[in-house]
């Protein structure tokens, strides 16, 4: 695996070797767990590790709470109630399950930008970057239906407001809706085939990492420098790496053992802080709540959604281009979608043959706007949708598409990199000194 | 493998097409009834219609039933709410279109197009906010009429209806639908 050269399982015992032959699993789990590594990874390359963890979490929680749990309108809140009163330590799964969904979104977000910024996107890791962007989606779609679960108000109102996005798409739009919804309006229908799904997602998750896993282990990790590692020979490439176990494992162990002091502070002492105080009122499809908001996560997409009003010119070109068909809501669903769309197709809009932004100077710069832009979407997605906030969204949103649409395409052509070292050796050498029991290089 | 030259075509040719048309055919047919599993069930279309009695409801006073899953709500109007709503230059609102399921599409706003009954008593219609979809309050925003009632107002943009739920300020786009509904007998209304 990986092309890069190094030791491979060999069976010892007579045990071994008659396994080996009939089913090689000992020798995948070795080359997966003993892949050569770059050493000089810094700590963005840990969330790896801390979204399996979430993953694994959330399955685990969720099966156990799937056991006291009831889908139907008039007894889903109350078994979540029950869940949290009288189950031997119930609170503490949901706590850890509501909590686990922020966390493992945290993670997401950090692990996205990370391969932003040092180009991890770029060939030949192209199928790692897509599988990522599809493992993000199917995220978002479990988590949405996770939260209509509890069936309290934002439950009820958000899943009416998502669902409604659908009903924009011209033409066919309403079909697509009430066979989404199972019904006219948001039911029992809806909230058992959403709790079908929820359950259902989280394993194609599951295969997807698999898969996700397979490619970057196929082409090798990326690195902070970009440079890939040497496969000349298995000397040269034990210069530039060193093997997962047990360097990394014990790396990113550490790593998740801090967030988990984090995490657990936050499920143990303010466990409805990143919550909706109104999804503890059942849901009542006869009243709305005031201000219907999404969870944190989906902040940044929900900004870009409002952000398209129908007295923008965009709107108005894209409506009067096509007789009408694309409105304003329909045109907000389109930028919605398209926002990650973009994102994914970053491999190929990215003209640029360096791949990490550390040797990028301008690139960098458009990189840390892209960060303080996201947070500033996340921010505008909480706040009502009037002015100075439908300004700020639209300016907001307009260089989300242009950083993926006009800079990465230009900056590759009109950007000077700088020099990069010839070696990750060179690049770990030069921040860590020449370790005492290497051989000295030409 | 096939043969590029015999444009007749064989009978291994024949075969393979054959089986790929059966073989998409039964996967469509497989596949069909475990996507329409998820239109609207008989009991969920069974509810498309229904009576609501009205009998209970005096003037002045409101009732909001559920139908499809939304909000429908009934008003029997005082005389000064249809008088303010008949006061109205219709080519003056924010939407000039009657948006009545009974009426054809191009009706226009007036109060008489928006009621239920000739003498205008009767207001029926969806408790959904054109905006974003939120239930509005009743007797409530500018275009309530002072000391009477009527109007509604929908909290979460802040989006005024008057008395004959047409809108009239704020970010809804349209009037509030009126659906399909008729009086089957004296106090019986029919909806859907």
């Amino acid at each position: 695996m990986a092309g890069i050269p190094h030791d491979h399982y060999e069976p010892t015992t007579g045990a071994e070797k008659w396994l080996h032959k009939r089913l090689p699993i000992v020798g995948l789990l070795y080359d997966t767990i003993m892949i050569p590594t770059p050493k000089n990874l810094n700590w963005m390359w840990i969330w790896g590790i801390i979204l399996t963890f979430c993953l694994a979490l959330q399955i685990v929680t969720g099966i156990v709470l799937v056991m006291h749990y009831t889908p139907h309108v008039d007894l889903a809140f109350a078994s979540v109630e029950h869940i949290m009163r009288n189950v031997n330590g119930g609170y503490m799964l949901r706590y850890l399950h509501a909590n686990g969904a922020s966390l493992f979104f945290i993670a997401v977000y950090a692990h996205i930008f990370r391969g932003l910024y040092y180009g991890s996107y770029k060939a030949p890791r192209e199928i790692t970057w897509i599988i990522g962007m599809l493992i993000f989606l199917a995220m978002m779609g479990t988590a949405f239906m996770g939260y209509v679960l509890p069936w309290g108000q934002m439950s009820f109102w958000g899943a009416t407001v998502i669902t409604g996005l659908f009903g924009a798409i011209p033409l066919i739009g309403e079909p697509i809706q009430t066979w989404l919804l199972g019904g006219p309006a948001v039911d029992n229908a809806t909230l058992n085939r959403f709790f079908s799904l929820h359950y259902l997602l989280p394993f194609v998750i599951a295969a997807l990492v698999a898969v996700h896993i397979w490619a970057f282990h196929t082409t090798g990790n990326n690195n902070p420098t970009g440079v890939e590692v040497r496969r000349t020979s298995k000397a040269d490439a034990e210069k530039d790496t060193v093997p997962f176990w047990p360097y990394f494992v014990i790396k990113d162990l550490f790593a998740l053992a801090v967030i988990l002091a984090v995490f657990f502070a936050i499920v143990g002492f303010m466990p409805n802080y990143l919550g909706h105080p109104d999804n503890y009122i059942e849901a009542n499809p006869l009243s709305t709540p005031a201000h219907i908001v999404p969870e944190w996560y989906f902040l940044p997409f929900y900004a870009i959604l409002r952000a398209f009003t129908a007295d923008v010119w965009a709107v108005q070109f894209a409506s009067f281009i096509t007789g009408g068909i694309v409105d304003a809501k329909f045109f907000g669903v389109l930028a919605m979608f398209g926002a990650i769309a973009v994102m994914a197709l970053a491999p190929w809009l990215d003209t640029s043959t360096v791949r990490s932004g550390r040797y990028r100077p301008t690139f960098k710069w458009c990189f840390w706007v892209l960060v303080v832009d996201f947070f500033a979407l996340m921010w505008l997605g909480a706040m009502p949708a009037e002015e100075p906030y439908a300004s700020f969204s639209l300016i907001a949103s307009a260089y989300w598409f242009a950083y993926f649409l006009v800079i990465l395409p230009l900056l590759g052509v009109i950007e000077k990199p700088l020099p990069r070292p010839a070696t990750i050796e060179e690049d770990f050498e030069a921040h860590y000194g020449k370790s005492s029991n290497t051989t000295p290089a030409e | 493998m096939s043969n590029a030259e015999d444009h007749e075509g064989t009978r291994r040719d024949f075969l393979y097409y054959a089986a790929a048309g059966a073989g998409v055919v039964t996967t469509g047919a497989a596949v069909w009834p475990l996507v329409n599993q998820m239109n609207p069930s008989a009991d969920v279309r069974a509810l498309s219609t229904i009576r609501v009695d009205v009998s209970g409801v005096s003037e002045g006073s409101q009732l909001t039933v559920k139908w499809l899953g939304k909000p429908v709500f009934i008003r029997r109007r005082l005389p000064a709410e249809i008088e303010d709503a008949q006061s109205v230059d219709v080519s003056a609102l924010a939407d000039p279109i009657a948006r009545n399921a009974n009426l054809d599409g191009a009706a226009d706003a007036t109060d008489a197009n928006r009621s239920l009954d000739a003498d205008g008593q009767w207001l029926v219609m969806m408790g959904v906010c054109t905006h974003l979809g939120c239930v509005p309050l009743g007797n409530a925003g500018d275009f309530t009429v002072e000391g009477v009632g009527g109007g509604w107002f929908c909290p979460c943009h802040g989006s005024h209806y008057d008395t004959a739920g047409r809108i009239r300020k704020g970010p809804a786009p349209e009037n509030l639908p009126v659906p399909p509904a008729e009086f089957v007998d004296e106090t019986t209304i029919l909806l859907g």
